[in-house]
């Protein structure tokens, strides 16, 4: 169980950009490895006394390659290579004291790490016409916790038609996340199904019959399902598409993408809760639906279909429309609103669904309680049940969550419960052929990024990699140098850009090597990716993006037809 | 008539000077005027291209009294590459025989503006090759001992004097540089027009707007052509239609394989520099930067030959491409900043355009000339690597003089269209190699590089089990050869590092297996060979043989003959080995790239006789080559026959079994002088006989060996190769084979008349062996070929093969020796008493080695003594 893991989400805030880390060249960065600067010293003043006595021992130190060291992805390997790294380091400084050192990883290194979660999707074309307003999606994923919280889904809708995207940031572990990840697409698909659908399943089920396929899911290997929980989340998946068909006997009017994004988010939290409450008979089930209510996750999903594009968000990541403007430059229309202590009109929600005598406590240092940043997510129990309920829930819940005192804890001034929902709060928004793509992204890019240089860097990447406009004299004044300085510029341009298949994987690149300059620093993006486990979540936090590519010739025929 | 259209042509041509003149001309031709021409019924040659090929050929043609010629061009003259040509001359090339075709299109340039009246632009620049390496250094240094010995001036400069010779080169990171004084620039449109002028002159006529559609050929003999404006009759057809060559080639009903490429080459033009660079301001190559500057209009015209070339007209192309290629600045830019570096003050420079003229490019980087082996009269030039300019005068002239004359005044077997076959001719295969042609332009040349595009293509059946021990392979006619066997235990360098003029990381390697082949036994698989078989159902094998051989082949069944394959002159066309199977059918073994060449000589006198048949057995079999003294006893335990010399005698063949297949043909013989058989192998029982051999073997020490030992066993043996040390201007007489002709054999033979005249005569140059005395294989630069062979301070002649001997512990070299007369430089009679009592150096990059001549191989000092060693080996193994 994950206890108070990151200081960013729950506890005192840490603003990386105030870190000193990467204020100058080595020293500096040094006090912050403090594991590591107590090995160093060590070793410095062992050091020292050893090169007086053996110096022909010292000044041929065995040599050990810095990239190989520098990269300990395995804490134990780490701990074990640590002091022969300070030993190098110190020999190698004493040889060649004017140029310092470094330990960089090489950029064959860092585009390993990069690109270690990357997945791309196109969609299919038949008979070479490509009738999906979609073209396609890039994803990836950069971990700060060890392991990840966040998570991301994609599918296809196989009984109604659109494309569901999503991006999920999980706190207080990766249990709520990854239920959310795997579930609530379903939860949408089945809101989604006419009545006829859903009756035709659960008749299938009902006969044992093969059920319809609902959704095609596109998958990173890395992105699981978990094996035990399916048949639990099975029976309330089902439990909801009986409801719904109960609810709808008779009426089968048009399906509204809106309410239904709305309701399958809250059915899922609600469905959440309950398992929760419920309990399972097996020790590991009932141990996970308990973890999965306590955790918490934030939820950013985008419908597409056709030229209709539903954007539902619950929490603080954020979908970002990248928009080509006629002269060929780009902006950003945000299709999302933060739940977060930054928005004004969720803090005076907060404080109207509460009684008045809580306005100054609800939200508090810009928290949730003074506790939670995101003001809507699901999971989260402990903002949402009464304080009986959940004393109940962990005095008859196993060992491992009895014991925990992050579970056991009551938030400060808890009166009034529920504090906290997973209603979404949806967007919707009609493609226009300037619409190229859009940006799903957890909160760990946008505090890294503005929304601005993230559409422009994105848009950038898809043009330039189809559309480099070669160069032509033609009659222009221009000479042998002017020309060999704008032929430079166009390949450092496209090396970077060509580094990357993946517009998700040139983004967090940015995100995590930008310099003051807005280029990507390669010593810089080799310092943030050799970060030790336990260091890089102070300096920056999970980052998932999900880039989906619009097809503007699909979106401009839409329009056309009406 | 003719010479007045032509005339009015040139005139309209050069009224709007440089390179846009193109599209202003192009409107100016009337279509009354094109189709008021008719086409003559008939000539006796119709030449296709009014490129500077064309033009050449038609001009040389008429010089030496054909006049009868009719030039065919689908455009105008001199409007495809010839018309985006850079304009530069220069004689520096890797090859003497380039070296001697530009230096004579150098000369006849010169005067050409003399001669026919037009301006042809030709100014005398000289040129300077700079070198940032020292290996490039040496490359140079070798290109300029060769120059130096057929007359062209040139001298190795230091970097100083290349600042004193060009104003704006940085010099700061040159080791040194070639300078070339008598290089020359010229507009090589005007160079074809005034060609095409002087033919006309001369009686050629000369039709542009033409459309050649295909050749007619009957019987495998050109009989005409037949064009968009109707047929004309002729005996010979010239195809030197450039970037269209390969497809005018495979137009026709029984197609001409004509394996030629296009890649875009760039090249950038500017305006006037502040002050004008003069014009005869010399051009530079920095081969190291990828890039060649000449100057142009008093601004500077720069291309190069970039790494990663883009090869278009692929799929195939039409002439309107050709002049609406796009410029790529970003394709431009590495030698664009190459530019800057080398001339840093041009960065004001202004650019008028950059040039994209796509340019045509061989498998080899050599040109394509000489009659197709398939259609007789159809003959070719094209495919010149970007030195049409360079090449076209000294091609045109050899193409005419092989059309009138049956055969050039020089050897051109590097050139010659029969080096390829059809299995050079896949589009795809064309496409991979020029990628890596064009570059090796202007790459570091080092001995035994070998292609690494097109690879694979012929492999014998042991190719994988080769390979899985550790084989490196080099390739000859698309086939796959073993270079040598990498130990389990050994890394070779990397291909980029392993490149060097000194002693090559394989040496320990290959001595390895040398001694194993002169104590032991290695096997080579040699499948390469070009394998044919002639049967017949009386004596017409035997007949056709002794025409066409000049050593006896009326020999008992069984035996092997040696014997060369004669031209008129008595030059070696082939040579080869005979083994006669029987009374009437014999196996003929070849070097591997005689498969064409040697085909279409066989081919081309065979009588017309359905029971005589020759046929290509090259695929049927695979060649195991047994070297070294215990291949006896591998074989005879593998056969249960006693193969001792006394059983099995040298130079004697035999079908017998080896292992469970039968059917083997084992020839004791090895082309390396060693003891030792060959066994040619049904494909189907190769890998059994090897993994049998490979078995037995082991008692005896076998290993696999690879060309490279086989190399250095035969060069220390005074063993010439066809192709290497011999061509078809070498006569046996020449290289101390009289033995292997017989004069008397009762038949007439090609090459008979010549031979005993010279035989009478005596011989003007000898074939010889050299032995490196004071030079120090770990530290001295290796010979290779072509080094100047210099007798008492005097230049004789060159190499045309070495290696190191490893049993001599010495470089051996093979190369002709002349005997120039000091007063006039003409050639006189070599003796064998005129061989020996010289003093030899040989030139290595310019530093002479002491060298001792041998007419015979030396004596196997080791003979006896291995004897011995084999006795106390076999003690030991036996028991």
């Amino acid at each position: 169980m994950c206890v108070c893991p990151g200081p960013r989400r729950i506890g005192t805030p840490v603003r990386s950009s105030s870190l000193p880390l990467f204020s100058d060249a080595m020293p500096a960065p040094a006090q912050l490895f403090f594991p590591l600067i107590r090995n160093c010293e060590l070793s410095r003043i062992y050091g020292t006394a050893c090169y007086c006595h053996h110096k022909h021992l010292c000044c041929s130190p065995p040599y050990i390659p810095p990239s190989r060291l520098r990269y300990t992805p395995h804490p134990a390997y780490a701990t074990f290579c640590r002091p022969k790294e300070s030993w190098w380091q110190y020999t190698q400084g004493r040889r060649y004291a004017s140029t310092p050192q470094k330990f960089y990883l090489t950029p064959p290194q860092v585009n390993s790490i990069l690109k270690a979660n990357e997945y791309s999707f196109k969609v299919p074309e038949f008979d070479g016409k490509n009738v999906s307003s979609v073209l396609g999606f890039d994803s990836n994923q950069l971990p700060a916790n060890a392991p990840i919280e966040d998570r991301r889904s994609a599918a296809t809708c196989l009984q109604t038609r659109g494309m569901l995207l999503g991006v999920f940031d999980g706190h207080a572990g990766c249990a709520c996340s990854q239920a959310v990840s795997e579930r609530l697409f379903y939860y949408i698909a089945v809101s989604l199904l006419p009545h006829e659908t859903l009756l035709e399943i659960e008749n299938a089920v009902e006969s044992g019959r093969a059920l319809l396929p609902i959704l095609q899911w596109h998958k990173h290997p890395n992105d699981y399902f978990s094996k035990e929980a399916s048949k639990l989340y099975f029976n309330s998946l089902r439990t909801y598409w009986q409801e719904l068909i109960d609810l709808n006997a008779g009426e089968s009017g048009d399906i509204n993408v809106k309410e239904a994004l709305v309701n399958a988010f809250k059915r899922l939290d609600n469905d959440i809760s309950l398992e929760a409450q419920v309990g399972d008979p097996n020790s590991f089930l009932n141990y996970l639906v308990l973890r999965v209510a306590f955790s918490g996750a934030t939820a950013c999903v985008a419908h597409v279909d056709g030229v209709d594009l539903h954007v539902a968000n619950t929490g603080d990541s954020r979908a970002m429309l990248g928009v080509q403007e006629e002269d060929g430059s780009w902006s950003a229309v945000t299709l999302s609103n933060d739940h977060n202590a930054q928005n004004e009109r969720e803090v005076e929600r907060l404080k109207l669904e509460h009684p008045k005598n809580e306005a100054k406590s609800v939200v508090k240092q810009d928290r949730l309680l003074g506790l939670l940043m995101p003001f809507r997510a699901f999971g989260d129990v402990k903002f949402k049940w009464s304080i009986d309920l959940q004393k109940r829930v962990i005095e008859s819940g196993p060992d491992q969550l009895n014991d925990n005192e992050y579970t056991k804890f009551i938030p400060p001034n808890y009166y009034t419960p529920p504090y906290l929902t997973a209603e979404p709060e949806v967007i919707y928004h009609r493609l226009r052929p300037q619409d190229k793509f859009l940006v799903l992204a957890t909160d760990g890019l946008w505090e890294t990024m503005h929304r601005q240089d993230v559409v422009r860097i994105v848009g950038e990447y898809l043009t330039g990699m189809h559309h480099q406009q070669p160069i032509a004299v033609g009659g222009y004044k221009v000479t042998l140098g002017q020309m060999h300085g704008l032929l430079t510029e166009r390949r450092a341009k496209m090396s970077s850009v060509f580094e990357d298949q993946n517009a998700a994987t040139h983004l967090i690149r940015h995100a995590v090597g930008n310099n003051e300059f807005g280029t990507v620093d390669h010593e810089r993006l080799s310092k943030m990716l050799s970060l030790p486990e336990e260091l890089a979540r102070m300096y920056r936090d999970d980052i998932t993006i999900i880039v989906v590519q619009f097809n503007s010739h699909v979106v401009g025929a839409y329009q056309n037809q009406e | 008539v003719m010479f007045h259209r032509l005339l009015s042509v040139v005139r309209r041509q050069s009224s709007s000077r440089g390179w846009q003149k193109w599209s202003s001309a192009r409107g100016g031709v009337s279509a009354a005027e094109v189709h008021s021409v008719a086409l003559p019924a008939q000539a006796q040659v119709v030449i296709c291209g009014g490129g500077i090929m064309g033009t050449s050929v038609a001009y040389h043609l008429s010089k030496m009294g054909w006049k009868d010629v009719v030039l065919l061009e689908q455009g105008r003259l001199a409007a495809g590459s010839t018309r985006f040509c850079a304009g530069i001359l220069s004689t520096a090339r890797h090859l003497t025989i380039e070296q001697k075709m530009a230096d004579y299109s150098n000369k006849l340039y010169q005067q050409l503006e003399q001669e026919t009246g037009i301006q042809t632009g030709y100014v005398r620049t000289g040129s300077i090759f700079l070198a940032q390496t020292q290996d490039r250094l040496i490359s140079l240094k070798r290109i300029n001992s060769r120059l130096n010995v057929i007359g062209i001036p040139s001298e190795i400069v230091s970097p100083k004097r290349v600042a004193e010779l060009h104003p704006l080169l940085n010099v700061h990171d040159l080791v040194g540089a070639l300078h070339v004084p008598e290089d020359a620039v010229v507009s090589s449109a005007d160079v074809a027009l005034a060609l095409a002028s002087a033919a006309s002159q001369n009686g050629v006529q000369i039709y542009d707007r033409t459309s050649l559609l295909h050749v007619m050929v009957k019987k495998g003999q050109v009989t005409g052509v037949e064009t968009d404006k109707g047929q004309i009759q002729c005996q010979y057809f010239v195809n030197c239609a450039g970037q269209w060559a390969y497809e005018l080639g495979l137009s026709n009903e029984e197609p001409v394989s004509i394996p030629v490429h296009a890649c875009e080459h760039f090249y950038l033009l500017t305006r006037p520099w502040e002050s004008p660079l003069q014009s005869n301001t010399a051009t530079v190559v920095d081969a190291d930067g990828r890039i060649y500057i000449r100057n142009w209009q008093g601004g500077i015209l720069s291309g190069g030959f970039e790494k990663n070339p883009k090869p278009i007209f692929t799929e195939g192309k039409n002439q309107l491409e050709i002049q609406n290629l796009q410029e790529d600045w970003d394709h431009f830019e590495p030698l664009l900043s190459s530019l800057l570096r080398r001339m840093p003050d041009l960065g004001s420079l202004e650019i008028v355009k950059l040039v994209n003229c796509p340019e045509t490019f061989t498998p080899d980087m050599r040109c394509i000339m000489g009659e197709s082996p398939s259609v007789q009269g159809y003959f070719v030039l094209a495919g010149m690597n970007s030195a049409g300019l360079s090449f076209g005068g000294g091609a045109g002239r050899y193409l005419a003089e092989w059309m009138v004359h049956g055969y050039p005044s020089e050897s051109v077997w590097e050139l010659d269209l029969k080096r390829f076959g059809a299995l050079q001719s896949s589009r795809t295969f064309l496409r991979h190699r020029v990628m890596e042609v064009m570059p090796l332009l202007y790459d570091l040349k080092v001995p035994r590089w070998d292609f690494q595009t097109g690879r694979q293509l012929r492999t014998s059946p042991l190719y994988d089990r080769l390979d899985a021990q550790g084989a490196r392979w080099m390739e000859k006619h698309g086939f796959e050869r073993p270079k040598y066997f990498v130990p389990p235990d050994k890394d070779l360098l990397a291909l980029e590092q392993s490149k060097t003029f000194y002693k090559p990381d394989w040496f320990e390697i290959v001595e390895a297996e040398v001694k194993c082949c002169k104590e032991a036994v290695c096997v080579i698989d040699m499948s390469s060979f070009t394998k044919f078989e002639i049967t017949s159902t009386g004596d017409q094998a035997l007949e056709i043989l002794q025409y066409l051989f000049s050593n006896d082949l009326d020999v008992p069944v069984g035996h092997i003959v040696h014997t060369g394959m004669l031209n008129e002159s008595g030059g070696y066309e082939n040579d080869c080995s005979i083994a006669r199977l029987s009374k009437r059918s014999f196996f003929m073994i070849s070097p591997t790239d005689q498969q064409v060449h040697c085909w279409a000589w066989l081919k081309k006198y065979m009588p017309e006789d359905s029971n005589l048949i020759l046929e290509d057995v090259t695929w049927k079999y695979t060649a195991l080559n047994l070297i070294g003294p215990r291949a006896v006893d591998v074989l005879s335990e593998l056969s249960y026959a006693p193969m001792t010399p006394d059983h099995f005698p040298s130079l004697f063949c035999k079908e017998m079994s080896v292992g469970y297949a039968n059917g083997i043909r084992v020839m004791s013989m090895t082309h390396t002088g060693e003891p030792g058989f060959m066994l040619y192998i049904p494909i189907e029982y190769a890998l059994h006989v090897y993994n049998e051999v490979m078995s037995v073997g082991q008692k005896y020490g076998i290993r696999n060996a690879g060309y490279y030992a086989l190399r250095s066993l035969r060069i220390e043996k005074f063993f010439a190769f066809w192709g290497q040390d011999l061509n078809t201007l070498t006569t046996p007489l020449e290289c101390g084979r009289e033995s292997r002709v017989k004069l008397d054999k009762g038949v007439d033979f090609i090459g008979r008349a010549a031979l005993l005249e010279q035989k009478q005569n005596g011989v003007y140059k000898r074939l010889t062996m050299f032995i490196l005395d004071d030079h120090d294989t770990d530290l001295d630069l290796w010979p290779w070929w072509g080094e100047p062979i210099y007798r008492n301070g005097q230049y004789v002649g060159k190499t045309t093969s070495s290696a190191y001997g490893y049993t001599l512990e010495r470089h051996v070299c093979l190369g002709f020796v002349h005997n120039f007369s000091e007063d006039t430089g003409e050639e006189q009679v070599v003796t064998a008493d005129f061989i020996n009592r010289g003093e030899y150096e040989i030139d290595i990059a310019g530093h002479r080695f002491q060298a001792k001549a041998k007419l015979y191989p030396v004596p196997s000092l080791f003979t006896h003594k291995r004897r011995k060693d084999d006795m106390e080996l076999s003690d030991v193994h036996g028991k």
